[in-house]
């Protein structure tokens, strides 16, 4: 399975997330969002970029609360907590947001 | 909200009418050579596979005697068939237990038995083909090894051991499945299902210090592979990760804080979960095991505590000693292993804990019997203490308490329908159609007595439960850690909630 991101197909997984962390660039995130119904804003980005520069450090997605946290202290204590993470990514923070900044999909009893 | 039907809740259960392979589309991703290989596992269907496959089933024969007397006493009664929450939600005719262990039976039948080697037809004993085997694949992994159809079999066949023989089978033919041999293999490789790293994990509990210090004042610690520490905490990696999981974590690290225990994790251990057990694999269910043998010897600990997670407290309470056993070098006073719940019951009990139970009045709970921990194990040293120490512990914790009703709960307990390694997203119509029953409970209990929380003490149900309460018009966040509820409680010694109860604020 692939996607087709600006000319080039990328190989993505069973579930569609992308194969090669490495292939990723932000259109992919675009193009992913797009067929999920969903046009990301910036409050996305945020999200999606955090992710990156977590998993870049740690090779891991954050934990739910590291998430949240990092996410408080950059756009209001309001806005760090899961509700509001769900409201951006119905399908769960850990999961769609993951798929859409190209990292692995996180396993086990999550 | 989704692209199928979602069951209906009835007022009373009722048994739905059968129907002929309404979910045999249903199966999850087949595991990649990379995922097959670590595990000692083929990649793909071998030419000989039907030999293979025959000479697999004949092995477990020969090492598990159980399964061969479950596969030759079954009657055919039908006590079990509308006992199992994916036959009850999904109404396929091959989710009645007896018919789809008879999947297997029919073959076992046919290679194995007199009157099946030489008058097949008569004792309906058919060949294995390719058919029968994507038939396996299919329903077997259907069954979530809840064993609820077990309790109510006349000859106690336990249906779990014949799914996780199937499976095995599966992987010895290269047809394993994606979601457990993918997270094994992370086991062995990083020390966790999540595969979380130690760094991350290390940033993760420092964040839990701080929180918990913001939140009462007190500095509670979050320890990570200290050696000479007393207790080695075994906890599902989903704990470090997830909500409500998280909130169980906090609610442990409180306990021993206020118990003025030394205690630790470990990052080569951190994880309980043990999905051997889920794909039938003896060999690798040990190796999972033997991580905390060698855990708890390198930081020569002297008990060890099991967090909240359903399956690993069966392996742990009924298999860890002859897994990964002996514990001769653990302190002998206390037991091999011990569940959380016990040692917050205890704790209470001697009054070594301060609850203020009305921080948790703005719920009122029941409490989900996860099937591992009902049906697979015991707690503490009274008779169904498993049912009783969670019990014991949430109400010590909350004011309103209120029970699902009785043919539910304790051991006919009904499965959350993620359990056995089937909580992945390829399943979901599975996982939705399975906790039709449990939700089913869920909703009486919330109409007669206004309930709106629902405990649990396993990471599969948890999560399974966040996922699909929404689909029956509850919300996610109506499942809660039983720690959770402790951790909201707790009055900890020096923190601003203790100040405040006694009015010593400024």
């Amino acid at each position: 399975m692939s996607i087709e991101v600006n000319g080039k197909s990328l190989e993505v997984d069973e579930e569609g997330y992308l194969a090669d962390l490495n292939q990723w660039e932000p259109e992919v995130a675009t193009i992913m969002a797009r067929e999920d119904g969903t046009e990301l804003t910036d409050a996305h980005w945020e999200v999606i970029n955090f992710l990156r520069e977590y998993y870049e450090e740690y090779q891991i997605a954050p934990a739910v609360r590291v998430l949240t946290k990092a996410i408080g202290k950059k756009l209001g204590k309001d806005k760090g907590n899961s509700k509001y993470l769900y409201e951006l990514f119905p399908y769960g923070p850990a999961k769609q947001a993951c798929k859409y900044a190209g990292l692995p999909k996180p396993t086990g009893c999550v | 909200m989704a692209d199928f039907d979602v069951p209906e809740l009835n007022e009373y259960p009722i048994i739905p009418k059968l129907k002929e392979g309404v979910m045999a589309h249903s199966a999850p991703f087949i595991a990649a050579e990379k995922f097959q290989t670590p595990l000692g596992f083929p990649g793909q269907l071998p030419e000989n596979w039907k030999e293979v496959a025959i000479d697999k089933m004949g092995e477990l024969l020969g090492k598990y005697r159980s399964l061969q007397v479950f596969l030759d006493i079954c009657v055919h009664c039908g006590a079990c068939t509308d006992k199992c929450h994916y036959y009850l939600g999904t109404s396929d005719a091959k989710n009645m237990p007896v018919a789809r262990q008879e999947l297997l039976r029919k073959v076992y039948r046919r290679y194995f038995t007199f009157a099946g080697k030489y008058f097949p037809r008569l004792v309906g004993a058919v060949d294995l083909t390719e058919e029968v085997l994507d038939d396996w694949y299919s329903y077997f992994h259907q069954c979530s090894q809840c064993r609820r159809c077990s309790v109510f079999c006349p000859y106690g066949i336990d249906t779990a051991e014949i799914s996780m023989a199937a499976r095995e089978i599966l992987d010895a033919v290269g047809k394993g499945q994606k979601y457990c041999n993918e997270i094994i293999g992370k086991v062995f490789v990083i020390g966790n299902n999540l595969g979380l790293p130690e760094p991350a994990l290390r940033d993760t509990l420092e964040g839990l210090e701080e929180e918990v210090e913001e939140d009462t004042g007190v500095k509670v610690r979050f320890p990570l592979d200290e050696k000479g520490a007393d207790i080695l905490l075994i906890t599902p990696s989903a704990d470090f990760f997830a909500e409500p999981h998280v909130d169980g974590l906090i609610g442990y690290a409180k306990v021993f804080h206020e118990a003025g225990v030394s205690w630790t994790m470990s990052s080569k251990a951190s994880e309980a979960a043990n999905f051997g057990m889920f794909i039938g694999s003896y060999e690798n269910m040990r190796r999972v095991s033997l991580r905390i043998r060698e855990a708890a010897l390198e930081l020569g600990v002297k008990r060890i505590i099991f967090g909240e997670c359903g399956h690993a407290w069966r392996v742990a309470y009924s298999f860890l000693n002859t897994l990964a056993g002996p514990f001769d070098f653990l302190d002998p006073n206390y037991p091999v292993p011990q569940h959380i719940c016990e040692f917050t019951l205890d704790l209470i009990k001697q009054n070594k804990l301060r609850l203020n139970k009305e921080e948790n009045d703005h719920m009122k709970l029941t409490f989900h019997d996860s099937c591992n921990v009902a049906r697979g194990a015991g707690m503490g040293n009274v008779e169904g203490g498993q049912f009783t120490i969670p019990r014991e512990v949430i109400k010590a914790a909350c004011n309103y308490f209120y029970d699902m009703p009785q043919d539910t709960i304790h051991d006919a307990t009904f499965c959350c329908g993620g359990g056995g390694g089937l909580l992945t997203d390829d399943l979901m119509e599975l996982r939705v159609k399975g906790s039709q029953p449990r939700m089913e409970a869920l909703k009486r209990v919330t109409e007669d007595h206004g309930v709106t929380n629902l405990a649990a003490i396993c990471a599969i149900c948890k999560s399974q439960f966040a996922k699909v309460l929404p689909y029956y018009g509850f919300t996610m966040d109506q499942i809660v850690s039983v720690h959770q509820l402790v951790s909201n409680a707790i009055v900890l010694k020096g923190s601003e909630q203790e100040a405040e109860l006694d009015g010593t604020t400024d």
